[in-house]
């Protein structure tokens, strides 16, 4: 940068001799200094306005009893927290989370790897799939909520396909029973996001050199041998930031829950966020809201840093280049 | 924390085809099961898609009868009610203008701060920057209540851009994240030889830079596109007139207000998916470059 300006200054002192040298020499400074402010501030005023003001007032409003009208007088200092993460429903709510996150590692990841590994294995009309299986992603979730709703209807669609394959008696109310509905939801999430991991994979498998395989090929080594022993491995940095995303991913669901079942029935489908809407806004807890928001970021937070120290730190910069065609 | 920057930072887009080295594989015993696979997939993906369209062109009594199959006969008036309704476009064109605002702010104010954090060295630098990457870590949904107290503060509750400086907001960190490496590798010598020839610093960045940059700048502008235009929390939080509704809330709120009326509702949603798959189409390369830097949810 240092080597950007003497070149401007020599430039000027060879094309223009007559004037001072030394307002020429500030006024680069000077210069220099505005035009980072006037770059600078723009983006992090509305960066500190609407992303860390919001959690700042959280964080104030949380300590207090509030129901968003008049001024904040009833200090409860972490009564909020306290009642929240004793409150059967909200344990219940995290649980849920944290059920769909072991779902997605245990069920959503093998399969994305499985598929992503038959796809690399050169295919026509490969380009079409890619399109056709990455499509669901880029549907908004309400959408699709809407759309699975409709579907999963009793008597709807899905129930009436069951029954013309000889499905029939499998059929169970998909959204009311209580032992099923969160496995509904995984499902809906599943076939919205899978499609996600599948394409990231496939990259990451393109970044592969073909010559590791074929050295290990006439070196005797089996197919299988050949992808666990060597294709795994080096897909690990995208199978970590895959592993995250679907993590950070499953503490967040929403949309989806809130459209088809609204977290109910009876809770059975709640979680972190449907809780924090129902509890905080829908009942104008404003204060306890608050108070919610705050422990889902924290908990989002937590495994975010968590997981980038000791999982993610092992790969190196740029893994995600690599995974991204 | 900087390892948070260290491994998102990397560009999410290389330029150029992906895969055109592909290797030619001789067919083997998988090439079956490969392709029943495939077909599986995408069973399991168009299946759902298509039951949304078709059923769109039924009548109520026919879906209840039978909702597999092709309709017969086919009913037009679901489609051709919408169409001819502002139902459907008024928050089409909502959606459309808070995701233009949105995706504004976001691409203009990040290329700035992109800029300014990539090709100027001063005290503080990597600080700013490192504030902007931790921003990846907070979901919107997360701050939606808060958001919602401050915006009635503010008074920009139930107004278009008490959802899209938010969105914008949010969308900053990932678009100066994708945006500075880019920048940082183009050469100096371009910008030298841009101050012999007598340009400022930002008449580098407008003339120069950004040109140069164009594959980035597609690719995260629609990125904040898409995010914008499936955004559904927030917009719910915010808009209590039904006038400002957006795509996904206008859809979702058909569905609870004529929840007898099915057939509709197919309708409807089934248009409300055009606009993102269309989109989706015409830009796929710059969405699956983008997206993996995103978080979804």
């Amino acid at each position: 940068m240092s080597d950007t300006r003497s070149v401007t200054a020599t430039a000027e002192d060879a094309v223009a001799v007559t004037p001072p040298i030394r307002p020429a020499r500030r006024s680069p400074a000077l210069r220099r200094r505005l035009e980072l402010t006037v770059l600078l501030t723009p983006p992090l005023l509305l960066f500190i306005g609407f992303v860390l003001l919001p959690i700042g007032i959280a964080a104030y409003y949380g300590l207090y009893k509030w129901t968003g009208f008049g001024p904040l007088t009833n200090f409860a200092g972490l009564a909020n927290y306290k009642i929240a993460l004793t409150d059967p429903a909200f344990q219940q709510a995290i649980l849920h989370n944290v059920i769909i996150a072991v779902l997605s590692l245990v069920i959503q990841i093998p399969i994305s790897i499985a598929v992503a590994l038959l796809l690399n294995r050169g295919i026509r009309g490969r380009s079409v799939l890619r399109l056709l299986v990455f499509a669901p992603y880029v549907l908004s979730q309400a959408i699709t909520g809407v759309m699975w709703l409709l579907i999963l209807q009793p008597g709807g669609f899905a129930d009436q396909l069951m029954q013309a394959v000889g499905l029939g008696s499998f059929v169970q109310l998909w959204l009311a029973n209580l032992n099923i509905v969160l496995y509904t939801m995984f499902v809906v999430l599943t076939w919205q996001f899978i499609g996600f991991g599948i394409i990231l994979l496939v990259a990451g498998l393109q970044g592969i050199p073909v010559e590791l395989g074929e050295a290990a090929a006439l070196d005797g080594a089996s197919g299988w041998q050949t992808t666990r022993r060597i294709t795994l491995p080096l897909l690990g940095p995208t199978i970590r930031i895959l592993i995250f995303l679907s993590i950070v991913g499953s503490l967040q669901v929403f949309d989806v829950v809130w459209i088809m079942t609204g977290g109910g029935p009876a809770g059975a489908s709640s979680t972190m966020a449907t809780y924090l809407i129902q509890s905080g806004f829908r009942s104008y807890e404003f204060g306890y809201g608050s108070a919610v928001a705050v422990i889902m970021f924290i908990v989002c937070f937590v495994f975010a840093l968590v997981y980038q120290r000791f999982v993610l730190r092992r790969d190196t910069r740029g893994a995600l280049t690599r995974a991204v065609g | 924390m900087t390892d948070v920057s260290a491994t998102l930072e990397a560009p999410a887009i290389r330029p150029g085809p992906t895969g055109h080295l592909r290797r030619r594989r001789r067919i083997s015993l998988m090439t079956p099961l490969t392709y029943l696979v495939a077909l599986l997939i995408v069973g399991i993906t168009v299946v759902p898609l298509l039951f949304v369209i078709v059923d769109g062109f039924r009548s109520n009594a026919q879906i209840n009868t039978s909702a597999t199959g092709l309709p017969h006969p086919w009913v037009w008036s679901n489609y051709r009610s919408l169409l001819t309704s502002s139902a459907f476009w008024q928050p089409l064109a909502n959606s459309a203008v808070i995701a233009v605002i949105a995706t504004g702010l976001v691409v203009g104010l990040g290329s700035m701060a992109a800029f300014a954090l990539s090709r100027y060295s001063f005290r503080g630098r990597e600080g700013i920057y490192l504030l902007f990457a931790v921003g990846l870590l907070f979901p919107i949904n997360a701050a939606s209540l808060p958001l919602y107290l401050l915006l009635q503060k503010i008074g920009l509750l139930d107004n278009l851009l008490g959802v899209a400086l938010p969105e914008a907001a949010f969308q900053l960190p990932i678009t100066i994240v994708i945006l500075r490496p880019f920048m940082r590798a183009i050469s100096g010598e371009i910008e030298d030889a841009a101050v012999v020839d007598g340009a400022t610093r930002i008449k580098f960045f407008w003339r120069i830079l950004l040109p140069l940059c164009r594959p980035a700048l597609a690719t995260v502008s629609v990125l904040a596109f898409v995010i914008s235009w499936n955004t559904y929390l927030l917009p719910l939080l915010v808009f209590t007139s039904t006038q400002h509704f957006t795509l996904p809330l206008a859809v979702a709120n058909f569905q609870t207000q004529y929840a007898q009326d099915t057939a509709k509702i197919l309708a409807f949603t089934a248009l409300s998916m055009v606009p993102a798959l269309g989109c989706f189409v015409l830009a796929e390369r710059h969405l699956v470059g983008g997206f993996s830097g995103a978080v979804k949810g």
